[in-house]
């Protein structure tokens, strides 16, 4: 085109990135790639190699190695080799290696960004301007991180060799993500890069040996999900991080059930996008841009429900129609477009069967006028309209540039449809009004709140979901925290259950000495009978009938989970209500101390003094969490913008408890104290041996306040129980103190609606032991993370 | 805003704003988040770029758009004639010629000037197109007696000003008194007859967006028939951020009314990547109509030196220097 012509018409030409460099970098690799273990490429020992393909083009990029078991192995040998000499190199030495990765990270980082556009598709925009940044970042922040690690996480340590295996919608930042932190904290590690995305993976092993890395403490294996799976299913390995799909993440919580593998997910997301009328809607339409089609929408955290309050949904609507007219899309080099190639062909089917679904189920589907290059993997930015809550394209996670619509009339409603969904990972907040959007970022249940923003990342703040969206947080010192663990862990002896109760045949019950009681579940605040009818006798330590409780059922814990729904009051109450409570039950334990204690010596073993001090010990932990109440408190962070970042932490909601059999009282509260502390509403199955401290216990209840609802008892057979309050839908997570056995139960039972899990691994804690039985650990897991962006300026 | 949006919408007018009666209501409904504009603002560098041809012939469509100006204490009718014979010629004719475009008698927008030099420049750009814009109303602090002001503007149009750039009473902004503020312009606009009238907001000493939101759209329904962020001599002048919010509420206008109001970005910006910036914003949030002339001013000095020195460049692939074009 002619000077002329283009002065007429305007139009923007191509203003291609050079790919030159990352040519030359595939071409000294001669298009085949071998794995990175032990700081040297090793080719692998299936001898098998599978094609990086540019979807943008539809042409191979390179060849790149499939690892088998026996490459797993020695990834795994490699990495336990390295970890320990890594771990006593120091916190100031390994900050200065993660600062050299930062900056042999900038240093390359065109090669990075157009690498990564190349083999991923998106727009080199994306990766030069915020990926590859966003990597640096995280090493340099780590680095501090690592440096300050003796004085902010004193008695703790590394958790050893970490699995990691990320998706493939932001691969160098999500191996910034899991690296960084892992071997910050002293651990290390074996990342598997994502089937279609491998190349800046193996350019970052690169660097790594460039930046002079200790060999092993960073090992890149290649692969497709079954390399992925012997990671997963390695016994070396520690802690298995994983970023992706639902799916593969509840086979990750089952394959590892019982292993004693920690473990964290960031999985999908249908993340509302909520529009208030007093928005700035031009800037709410280009807040919708930066959500839905930020990477063509392969975002887990990406704003894909779009809700509009109904007195400006049409104004909204027909603004955004008008700007998705002046979006570009072609070529990821381009620097003149807004969106690049999906990533696969397979990804494209699902993404337009799921848009055929949409429209057959009555949504309107609503695409510009101008159409996507036919070559290549690409599809255009899709709005769909007069979609219900009921659709399929409203529940399902699409991962694709297609964003639904819906309306509302009020906050509140707002937030229910917000909350209507399986997932909880992020939402957007629109509004002009701080009350209203203040208010309304604390009831989402997701981890992350964009407020006037959307898809805001920093190294600081921390990342991760709720609900089906995973656990777990990545950044800041949240997402240390997964990485690190109390040093007592691994000096902890193995958990022996009470063992079969001894039956003198004897009876011990006189109602001529005190007159029958019969123990029944604490439910919703009432004493309730067991559903089955059927109780279960209760030894004393020499085998006599000491009393009977309820023999529990499912439809028990049905009930009690019911009621704890109900008792929402207490999660928003003050924290200073809940400390008060809590001081009470206290006070009201501390009168009855002596009742409390002849009941422990009685049921166990212990002699009378032992168990004055077990009364007493749950007297002082009632006071420690009546003062952590109001005390564990949220933090600011301060990533690179005009506001903050709130990482408030929350309850997470109803939480179930499995108690141990040792420490019938003071095991009880040293768990159900924190939990209700930091707000949860509690299931509690006590101890199966020695049940009649807690159901002695429901009496302080219920005269030292405690709202019906907040505590619920229910005792019976704990291999009965636990698992339908583990499988339970409306149970976020659960704790179990007990046996192998159990605790991989637990885990396995999970994963029906993705809960948190806290168990012993089989391991027994010393309940007086305060270090062990009233750490921060418990807090950290009595609460949730929600981080909230809040800019600001006039 | 209820009473207006119920108004017809006219699509594709270029007839002059008529403007609208009074509504306190178009600024009530009225919303900027300085974050997101600024995150808008900074991010659309980097989603939008012009390379080679396409880079030489937006630059040369932004020449066409300049209103080349001098308004300082010491401009003298000599002055001013040097600025309107760049006017003419803004740029070397054989660099014209080498892209193809010698046939397009290429000129700037306009020359801006103050009252006492608008016959002078008049005279010197006779036989040419080119209009002369005249700052009238108590330049720059307009704050003279209103009486006066009126008095200037039909003085400037007697003298053959064919465009008026007025300056609002920013306090009638920042203490909200919008129906003051819309009687201003409004009479100001009688005052114009003919000639358009450019409402410079001085947008530096709003300070705040919203307050530039509300002024733009009063201004708009008042009967302006370009809206301009600032006289040059606040400390703060055309910004990105800024104009994403008039233009906006330019858009907005358009939405309500069918009418399109032009824009005009002033002070600061003096490099040709900058302009490129502005171009795009104008292309991406309104589009085509308003990168052309009649609805697109940059008010600007040292500009065009800037991009006459990239167009060489484009030339002969060879970096250019100043003195190597003519000055004004």
């Amino acid at each position: 085109m002619s000077i002329a012509e283009i002065f007429d018409s305007m139009e923007y030409g191509p203003a291609p990135e050079s790919d030159e460099n990352a040519r030359a970098w595939l071409d000294q690799h001669k298009g085949r790639f071998d794995l990175f273990i032990d700081g040297n490429w090793v080719a692998p020992k299936t001898k098998k190699y599978f094609p990086s393909i540019n979807p943008a083009n539809g042409k191979p990029l390179g060849e790149i190695a499939k690892a088998g078991k026996d490459d797993i192995e020695a990834a795994a040998a490699a990495a336990r080799k390295a970890q320990k000499k890594w771990e006593k190199l120091g916190g100031h030495s390994r900050a200065r290696h993660l600062y050299a990765l930062a900056r042999i990270i900038q240093r390359n980082s065109r090669l990075l960004a157009v690498l990564e556009s190349l083999d991923n598709g998106k727009p080199v925009r994306e990766t030069r301007d915020i990926d590859i940044p966003l990597v640096a970042r995280h090493f340099y922040h780590h680095a501090g991180w690592a440096q300050l690690q003796d004085s902010q996480f004193p008695n703790h340590e590394p958790m050893g060799v970490i699995g990691q295996i990320i998706p493939w919608n932001f691969p160098l930042l999500m191996l910034a993500w899991k690296i960084a932190p892992a071997i910050a904290a002293g651990n290390t590690v074996i990342l598997k890069p994502a089937e279609f995305t491998s190349l800046t993976a193996l350019c970052f092993a690169e660097l790594c040996k460039q930046a002079g890395l200790p060999d092993g403490v960073v090992n890149i294996v290649t692969g497709d999900g079954s390399s992925g799976e012997l990671i997963v299913g390695h016994p070396d390995i520690n802690k298995i991080a994983f970023t992706g799909s639902t799916d593969v993440g509840r086979k990750i919580r089952e394959a590892t059930a019982g292993s004693g593998k920690h473990l964290t997910l960031e999985l999908g997301g249908k993340s509302p996008f909520i529009v208030f009328e007093d928005a700035d809607i031009d800037s709410a339409v280009e807040g919708v841009v930066d959500a839905i089609w930020f990477n063509q929408g392969q975002v887990c955290c990406a704003g894909s429900r779009l809700l509009v309050q109904e007195g400006i949904a049409d104004k909204m609507i027909a603004k955004l129609r008008a700007r998705m007219e002046k979006l570009r899309l072609g070529d990821p080099l381009d620097k003149c477009i807004d969106m690049g190639a999906i990533v696969a062909p397979v990804q494209l089917q699902t993404i337009e069967a799921l848009v055929k679904k949409g429209q057959e189920e009555g949504a309107e589907m609503w695409q510009p006028s101008w159409s996507a290059p036919k070559d290549g993997c690409f599809y255009p930015p899709t709005l769909f309209t007069n979609v219900t809550p009921a659709a399929t394209i409203a529940q399902e996670e699409i991962f694709g540039p297609v964003v639904v619509t819906m309306t509302f009339r009020t906050p509140d409603e707002a937030v229910k449809i917000a909350n209507n969904t399986r997932y909880g990972l992020a939402a957007s907040v629109w509004s002009e009004n701080i009350n209203l959007a203040l208010d309304v970022a604390p009831k989402l249940d997701c981890g992350v709140v964009w407020i006037n923003s959307t898809n805001q990342f920093d190294a600081a703040c921390g990342f991760g979901g709720n609900r089906e969206s995973g656990y777990g947080r990545e950044g800041g010192m949240e997402g240390m925290q997964e990485v690190l663990q109390p040093k007592f862990i691994r000096t902890l002896p193995s958990y022996k259950p009470a063992g079969q109760h001894k039956k003198s045949g004897d009876s011990a019950l006189s109602p001529i000495a005190s007159i029958d009681r019969t123990a029944k579940m604490y439910i919703g605040g009432k004493q309730a009978r067991p559903d089955s009818g059927y109780s279960l006798p209760v030894h004393s330590a020499k085998g006599d009938v000491i009393g009977e409780v309820g023999h529990g059922n499912r439809k028990d814990i049905r009930n009690a989970v019911e009621a704890a729904r109900k008792a929402t009051g207490w999660t928003t109450t003050s924290a200073h209500n809940r400390a008060q409570v809590l001081y009470y039950l206290a006070e009201n334990l501390d009168i009855r101390a002596q009742e409390f204690a002849d009941r422990i010596s009685l049921q166990t073993v212990v002699s009378a003094k032992k168990a004055t001090e077990e009364v007493e010990a749950a007297v002082q932990r009632l006071f420690t969490y009546g003062a952590w109440a109001d005390k564990y408190e949220s933090r600011v962070h301060n990533p690179p913008m005009r506001g903050v970042t709130l990482a408030m932490k929350e309850a997470i909601g109803t939480v179930g408890i499995i108690c141990p059999d040792e420490n019938p009282l003071l095991g009880m509260i040293s768990l159900a104290a924190p939990a209700i502390a930091m707000g949860n509403r509690v299931i509690l199955i006590p101890s199966e041996r020695h049940p009649l401290s807690a159901t002695d216990f429901y009496q302080v209840l219920e005269t030292s306040d405690v709202p019906g609802g907040v505590l619920n008892i229910v005792t019976g057979l704990r291999g009965e129980l636990t698992k339908p309050l583990a499988e339970h839908d409306d149970v976020k997570s659960v704790w179990y103190m007990g046996d192998e056995e159990g605790s991989a139960l637990v885990e396995k039972s999970s994963i029906g609606n993705m809960k948190r899990t806290w168990t012993s691994h089989g391991k027994k804690r010393d309940w007086f032991n305060g270090e062990q039985a009233e750490g921060e650990e418990f807090l950290h897991q009595a609460t949730q993370i929600k981080n909230i962006w809040i800019p600001y300026g006039e | 805003m209820a009473t207006i949006s119920k108004l017809e919408p006219k699509t594709q007018h270029h007839e002059r704003n008529p403007g609208l009666p009074y509504n306190p209501d178009a600024v009530e409904d009225i919303h900027v988040n300085l974050s997101a504009v600024e995150r808008r603002a900074s991010t659309l560098g980097g989603r939008r770029t012009v390379k080679k041809q396409h880079q030489a012939a937006w630059l040369l469509k932004a020449v066409s758009c300049i209103d080349l100006t001098t308004l300082s204490g010491d401009d003298t009718a000599g002055r001013v004639k040097r600025l309107c014979a760049k006017a003419r010629q803004p740029v070397r004719p054989d660099l014209l010629d080498s892209m193809g475009m010698a046939d397009r008698k290429l000129t700037t927008g306009a020359v801006c000037v103050y009252h006492t030099m608008v016959e002078t420049a008049v005279d010197a750009l006779s036989g040419t197109d080119i209009p002369v814009a005249a700052v009238s109303t108590g330049f720059p602090a307009g704050l003279s007696p209103f009486d006066l002001r009126i008095k200037e503007i039909k003085a400037s149009v007697a003298a053959g000003a064919k465009e008026i750039d007025i300056v609002i009473t920013r306090g009638h902004v920042l203490t909200g008194n919008w129906k003051a503020l819309y009687d201003e312009v409004k009479a100001f606009r009688e005052a114009c007859g003919d000639a358009h009238l450019k409402a410079i907001l001085g947008t530096g000493e709003l300070v705040t967006l919203r307050n530039v939101a509300k002024a733009s759209m009063i201004a708009m329904m008042a009967g302006a028939d370009f809206i301009k962020t600032s006289t040059g001599k606040e400390s703060i002048n055309a910004t990105l951020p800024v104009s994403l919010v008039m233009i906006r509420a330019i858009r907005a206008y358009e939405e309500m009314t069918g009418f399109k109001i032009g824009y005009k970005p002033a002070g600061g910006i003096s490099a040709a990547k900058d302009i490129l910036g502005y171009q795009i914003m104008m292309k991406e949030e309104l589009g085509h109509d308003w990168l052309q002339p009649n609805l697109f001013r940059i008010g600007a000095s040292s500009l065009l030196g800037d991009i006459e020195r990239q167009l060489e460049h484009h030339v002969t692939g060879r970096y250019s220097a100043d003195f190597r074009h003519p000055m004004a």
